[in-house]
């Protein structure tokens, strides 16, 4: 099959609106991406026909949205190829929580004053402040992985600060920011060699390129479904089933249990462990659809895809005079997350301009401020791209630098040079 | 492509504002200041830095740096038009009808805000009027200090 994008975009419903009487330019697909009508339609037939409660009635519709609920679950598991996709997928609100639930039912058990938790300096705050609050629980500390010049994990650093101390490794695989893509695989066997276990931020990987769980070995994984076609609303946890089966649970409530008394309670088999209450079952039976999208296109299609427009990006952002980009300048090391700015102009007079042409990127500093600080900035613009951009769109952007640069002049370079 | 941008965006960035931004006025510092004063929006990045001079209860003069987005800096440069050699009453004053003009879009625009007045069309972007704010709120922050007994104060906006 070649990969079209013209056909593709005809299944996004939202690719045909305007904004501010221009076609939009949707550019901001790290933040969250649009919805093919598969998931829309999915989502409509879902409460006109089977909207229940699952795992509860005994009635037709309960069993039906029981079913398609745990479908989802298998199918998101055979997705990043688990090893037990019934036990080991744990569905939650999004990454964040994914991360939470890891930091409080495992950190809690696992980690005593003197372990140590090792992040990077380029994690999103989902994946930093989690672990900042069990530090604090804990008494356990801090440790980050440094970066290079070129936007990478400092591999000596690595080495470094991985061990017999360690208890987790939490590290992103695909940067929201610098776009680099780090060796996860390389990392979990550090990790395991320390005997400290890995949990993986997935949510900008997942959605862009083939993921294994058992290739990484990786003990968790964590994304989110609306940043992969799918509603907002849902993420995943995926967790190695010996881990998932020994760690307490992280809320309590309906559904997570066997048997209650006023005093005591065990808890339910997994994955019901960690789903108390009722969850989002609309959504997770609509995140189905948003994969069996992405399975037709196919992983490998979709990365070459992005690997293609993020490099055709990249080097027309070099060649307007006054862009700086951050992270690597090769496609073939990272995502499609490209962030830069624009001379002296603060990316939100420059988002606002774009907008006006109907460009959406995202300015600010992109939920990683202890980045930006080692970056020098305080904010940065980011396009990020997905299955449906095409290279016209970059132009667009592009041609809109130039619709800044006349409203503002050349206001940012000059005031560079006079400080 | 059209070469002006949209009505909308007219609204915003006034010739007036983008003037100011270029050329800010009463740029630089003021080493005998009873006051320094600073605002900080850590969402946004922008930062200013005020130096002020009081005259008993007159602000006598003031100096600002400052690094962040077109309408914060405008912002600073006309309120720094507008305040100097008023008295603390008259600025305090200012700067209710200034934020008044930003939170209500429908309100008749007053007449003596001077060329802040440009700034009108921010109230129609409800996240930019933090930016707008921000020298004002700073402004404010270093008249308490003075009545505190003058020196340093710093503010991050929530
Ligand atoms: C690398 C990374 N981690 C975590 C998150 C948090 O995702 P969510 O907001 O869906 O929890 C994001 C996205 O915002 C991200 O880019």
């Amino acid at each position: 099959m070649t990969y079209d994008v013209d056909v593709i975009r005809r299944d996004f419903p939202i690719l045909e609106r305007n904004v501010h009487g221009k076609p939009l330019v949707y550019l901001d697909n790290a933040a969250t991406t649009q919805k093919p009508r598969s998931v829309i339609d999915r989502l409509v037939h879902y409460y006109e026909h089977e909207n229940a409660n699952i795992h509860r009635g005994l009635h037709t519709l309960a069993e039906e949205a029981t079913a398609a609920y745990e479908a989802s679950r298998l199918k998101v598991g055979e997705f990043i190829n688990a090893e037990h996709p019934g036990q080991e997928i744990i569905f939650t609100r999004n990454t964040t929580e994914s991360i939470n639930l890891v930091a409080n039912a495992w950190g809690r058990k696992n980690l005593k004053p003197g372990d140590e938790i090792v992040f990077s300096a380029m994690e999103h705050h989902s994946n930093l402040i989690p672990w900042q609050l069990i530090a604090l629980a804990t008494g356990a500390r801090l440790r980050f992985i440094e970066l290079d010049e070129s936007g990478h994990l400092r591999r000596d650093d690595a080495l470094a600060k991985i061990g017999e101390r360690t208890k987790i490794v939490a590290i992103t695989q695909m940067s929201n920011v610098l776009g680099t893509i780090n060796p996860v695989k390389e990392l979990a066997q550090l990790a395991h060699r320390a005997g400290a276990v890995v949990l993986v931020d997935g949510a900008q990987s997942v959605p862009h390129m083939p993921v294994d769980v058992r290739d990484i070995d990786c003990d968790f994984l964590a994304f989110s479904a609306h940043k992969m076609l799918g509603p907002t609303g849902v993420g995943v946890l995926y967790g190695k089933r010996d881990l998932l089966e020994v760690m307490d649970p992280f809320l309590g409530g309906g559904e997570m249990i066997k048997r209650v008394t006023f005093e005591s309670s065990t808890y339910a088999d997994l994955p019901h462990k960690f789903e108390a209450g009722t969850p989002n079952i609309a959504d997770v039976i609509a995140f189905a659809p948003a994969i069996d999208y992405l399975q037709a296109l196919g992983m490998d299609a979709v990365r070459e895809h992005e690997r293609d427009l993020t490099q055709y990006a990249i080097d027309a952002l070099e060649r307007v005079e006054g862009v700086t980009v951050y992270g690597p300048k090769d496609a073939t090391e990272r995502g499609g997350a490209v962030t830069f700015n624009y001379g002296d102009l603060h990316p939100h007079d420059l988002s606002q301009v774009l907008d006006a042409e109907g460009v959406a990127i995202r300015a600010g500093h992109h939920c990683a401020q202890p980045l930006m600080r080692e970056l020098g900035v305080v904010a940065t613009a980011r396009a990020s791209f997905y299955v449906y951009n095409r290279t016209d769109e970059v132009d667009a952007l592009i041609d809109a630098l130039g619709a800044a640069d006349r409203i503002f002049g050349n206001a940012s370079t000059a005031r560079a040079a006079a400080r | 492509m059209p070469a002006r941008p949209e009505p909308l965006l007219d609204e915003l960035y006034r010739e007036l504002i983008l003037d100011h931004y270029k050329n800010p006025r009463h740029r630089g510092s003021l080493p005998a200041a009873d006051v320094t004063a600073e605002g900080y929006n850590p969402v946004c990045g922008d930062e200013v830095t005020m130096q002020l001079d009081f005259d008993g209860d007159r602000l006598a003069d003031l100096a600002i740096v400052g690094r962040g987005c077109s309408i914060s800096q405008a912002s600073g440069s006309m309120m720094s038009e507008l305040v100097a050699g008023k008295s603390i009453g008259e600025i305090r004053r200012l700067s209710d009808e200034f934020k008044q003009m930003l939170t209500d879009d429908g309100a008749p625009v007053p007449k003596d805000l001077g060329d802040l007045e440009a700034l009108q069309g921010v109230a129609k972007f409800a996240v930019r009027v933090k930016c707008a704010t921000l020298a004002w709120h700073t402004l404010e922050d270093g008249i308490q200090q003075l009545e505190r007994g003058g020196g340093s104060v710093a503010r991050e906006e929530a």
